[in-house]
C-alpha cells in the first residue's frame, strides 16, 4: 500500500477528537475537516451561513483555488455586498469528507500510515453532514442562520434540515433533489466504470510512494472520461448548441478520423484533462456513491414529509428550466412535501439557458432570490 | 416596511387585508408581486403565496415572502384540507381553466375565502359590446380578447349563481368603481370590480 498524499488544504483543518460514526455502521477515526471562513462571527454567534459544495467543489467558495489558482467557485454570490453578504454574514464552507482538498478521504493516511485507497469506508451525504456538524460545533455555533447549497450541496442542506433541523433557521436548496433517480445513478456508474476500467486505477491503489500529489498519478484517462460524461449532464442541449453547434475546431474540413474535429469534442477533452489535475479518482468514486445512496424519504420511513418533522426552518427551493439532471419536478416534490408539513417554503423555477450549471453562472434572478431569502 | 406598504394597496387587496385577523394563516392564490402578502405579514399573519409567474415569485422571495411557483389549476390539490384560515383569489378566478373547481379547492383548503374579480356586466362593458359590437377593453379588462389572460369572464350575478349552485355562502361583498367603494344596489350594473367573502357556513 502506497504512501498518502500531503494535505492539500490551504486553510484551517479541524481534527475531530472522536471517531465519526457512519451510516454504514463503521466509524472513521482521526477525521480531518478542511474549511474556509469569510466575514466575522457576531457576538451572538447568530450570523453564520454554511455553504455546502457540489460533487467536485471544495471549501474555496470565495477564495482562489490553491492548486489551479482559479477564483473561488461562487465568487459571484459570496462576498462583501453580494447576495451572500460577507459584510453581514459569517460564511463557512468545508470540504466534504471523502473528497481530496484537505478533508479525510481515500487519499488520506490510514492508521498504518499508508493511503486508505479503497479501504476508506463508503460514506453517505448524512456522513458528510455529520462532519460539518462537528465543525460547526467546534466553531462554537449553536444555530446557523442558514445552510445553502446547490446540486450535491443541496442534498446536504436537505440532510441538515432532516437530521439536525433544530440547528438551522433557513435552508436554501438550489438545483437539487431529495433522492438520486435511476438515471442519475446510471450516469454516475458510467463514470465509475470508466475510472475502474483504466489499468492505472489498480484496484484504487495508485498513490505512488515517489509522487507527492495523488492528482498527478493514477487513472487519469478514466477520470477524464468520467468528467466528460458528467459534464454533458451539467449543460443543456440549448447551451451546447449555442456555444459549439457543429463547428469544427481549428480546421476547415472534417479529417475523417478520430481527432477532436468538433469544438464540442475539444472542449470536453479539455474539461476532462483539467479535472485530473485537481481531483482524485478514488474521491470521485466515493462521492458519486454517496450521492447515489441519497434518498431522504427512505431514511425517514418512506415519506418525504416526515423527514422534516424536526425542523422549524424556512425553506427556499430553486430549480432551472433547462436542468435535466435534477429537473424542476424534483424540487417541486420537495416543495410539496414541505408544504404538507406546514413549513414556510418558497419555490421557484428560474429560466436560464445553461442547464444544471446555472446555479454557478450569471442568473440575476437567482441573486435576487438568494439575497431576499437570506435577509 | 416594504415600499409597497398598505397605503398603496389596490382597493380590493386593502379590503381583504383589513378583514383578515392578525395571526391568521393565509394562502394567497395568484399573489402577483406579493403586495397583499407583505401587508398581511406586517399584520402578523402567517401568509404564503402561490404564483404562476417566475419573475413575480423571484420578486416575492426577494422581498422575504414565502411563495411557491405553481398553477392554481393543478397545484391546489397539494394543499391539505383546512390547512389555512383564509384562502384568497384576487383577480385570479377569471384566469383559471376551471373556476368552479378552483372555488371548491379554495373552501377545502380554508374554511373561508376571499374572491375578487372584474365584473363583466359593468355598464361600460355592456355599452361597449352593445354599441360597438366589439369585445370591450376597459381599465380592469385592459387587454384585447386574443391576448387576455382572462379566459373565463364572469359577472357578479354569475358568481352569485355559482355560489348558490355549490351551496356556498357569500358572507360579505364589497364593490368598487373607479378605485373607490361603490354601493351594493345594482352592483352587477355599476361595479367594475367585486370582492366576496365566502364560506360553507
Amino acid at each position: 500500500m502506497a504512501a498518502p498524499a500531503p494535505n492539500p488544504a490551504a486553510g484551517p483543518v479541524l481534527k475531530l477528537a472522536e471517531p465519526l460514526p457512519l451510516d454504514s455502521g463503521r466509524s472513521l477515526a482521526d477525521v480531518e475537516v478542511a474549511y474556509e471562513t469569510y466575514g466575522t462571527l457576531n457576538a451572538e454567534r447568530s450570523n453564520a451561513i454554511l455553504i455546502c459544495h457540489a460533487l467536485t467543489g471544495d471549501q474555496h467558495v470565495a477564495s482562489p483555488h490553491p492548486i489551479t489558482g482559479k477564483p473561488g467557485w461562487w465568487i459571484r454570490m459570496v462576498g462583501p455586498g453580494l447576495p451572500i453578504d460577507t459584510d453581514r454574514f459569517f460564511v463557512i464552507c468545508a470540504n466534504v469528507i471523502g473528497s481530496c482538498m484537505g478533508s479525510s478521504g481515500p487519499a488520506s493516511a490510514a492508521e498504518d500510515g499508508k493511503a486508505y485507497a479503497m479501504r476508506f469506508p463508503v460514506i453517505t451525504i448524512r456522513d458528510m453532514v455529520r462532519a460539518q456538524v462537528a465543525l460547526v460545533d467546534a466553531l462554537g455555533i449553536e444555530t446557523l442562520h442558514a445552510v445553502v447549497g446547490g446540486s450535491m450541496g443541496g442534498m446536504q442542506v436537505l440532510s441538515w434540515a432532516a437530521n439536525f433541523g433544530e440547528r438551522l433557521n433557513a435552508a436554501l436548496v438550489i438545483a437539487s433533489t431529495a433522492r438520486h433517480s435511476a438515471q442519475n445513478i446510471a450516469f454516475h456508474e458510467v463514470g465509475r466504470q470508466a475510472i475502474m476500467a483504466d489499468p492505472a486505477w489498480n484496484g484504487g491503489d495508485y498513490y505512488a510512494d515517489d509522487v507527492g500529489d495523488p492528482r498527478k498519478v493514477g487513472p487519469e484517462s478514466g477520470l477524464a472520461v468520467a468528467r466528460m460524461a458528467a459534464h454533458i449532464t451539467y449543460l443543456s442541449e440549448q447551451g451546447l448548441t449555442e456555444k459549439f453547434g457543429r463547428r469544427l475546431q481549428d480546421r476547415d474540413a472534417k479529417t475523417f478520423g478520430f481527432d477532436a474535429d468538433f469544438q464540442v469534442e475539444s472542449y470536453l477533452r479539455y474539461q476532462g484533462l483539467a479535472f485530473t489535475d485537481r481531483f482524485d479518482a478514488n474521491s470521485y468514486l466515493y462521492i458519486t456513491r454517496a450521492m447515489d445512496y441519497f434518498d431522504l424519504a427512505e431514511e425517514h420511513g418512506g415519506k418525504l414529509a416526515d423527514a422534516f418533522a424536526g425542523t422549524k426552518a424556512r425553506f427556499c427551493l430553486v430549480s432551472f428550466d433547462t436542468d435535466w439532471l435534477y429537473p424542476t419536478s424534483e424540487s417541486r416534490t420537495i416543495a410539496h412535501a414541505l408544504n404538507a408539513s406546514g413549513l414556510p417554503v418558497s419555490f421557484v423555477e428560474l429560466s436560464a439557458p445553461y442547464g444544471h450549471d446555472s446555479f454557478l453562472l450569471d442568473v440575476p434572478e437567482l441573486d435576487q432570490v438568494v439575497k431576499g431569502f437570506l435577509q | 416596511m416594504s415600499p409597497h406598504a398598505k397605503g398603496a394597496l389596490r382597493p380590493d387587496l386593502a379590503v381583504i387585508a383589513d378583514h383578515v385577523e392578525p395571526g391568521a394563516r393565509v394562502l394567497d392564490i395568484g399573489c402577483g408581486n406579493g403586495d397583499l402578502l407583505a401587508a398581511l405579514t406586517e399584520k402578523g399573519c402567517d401568509a404564503r403565496g402561490l404564483e404562476l409567474d417566475a419573475a413575480n415569485v423571484a420578486h416575492c422571495v426577494g422581498r422575504g415572502l414565502s411563495v411557491m411557483q405553481g398553477d392554481a389549476d393543478t397545484d391546489l390539490v397539494y394543499y391539505p384540507d383546512k390547512s389555512v384560515d383564509y384562502a384568497i383569489l384576487s383577480q385570479t378566478l377569471q384566469t383559471t381553466r376551471r373556476p368552479d373547481l378552483i372555488l371548491e379547492n379554495l373552501l377545502r383548503i380554508a374554511p373561508r375565502g376571499f374572491v375578487s374579480f372584474p365584473n363583466f356586466a359593468h355598464w361600460r362593458v355592456r355599452a361597449s359590446l352593445l354599441t360597438g359590437g366589439r369585445m370591450p377593453v376597459t381599465r380592469l379588462i385592459p387587454v384585447a380578447w386574443y391576448e387576455t389572460p382572462n379566459i373565463h369572464h364572469l359577472t357578479i350575478a354569475d358568481f352569485r349563481a355559482l355560489l348558490a349552485e355549490r351551496g356556498i355562502t357569500a358572507e360579505r361583498a364589497w364593490f368598487f368603481t373607479g378605485g373607490k367603494a361603490s354601493r351594493q344596489r345594482f352592483a352587477n350594473l355599476t361595479a367594475e370590480h367585486a370582492v366576496f367573502l365566502v364560506s360553507r357556513g
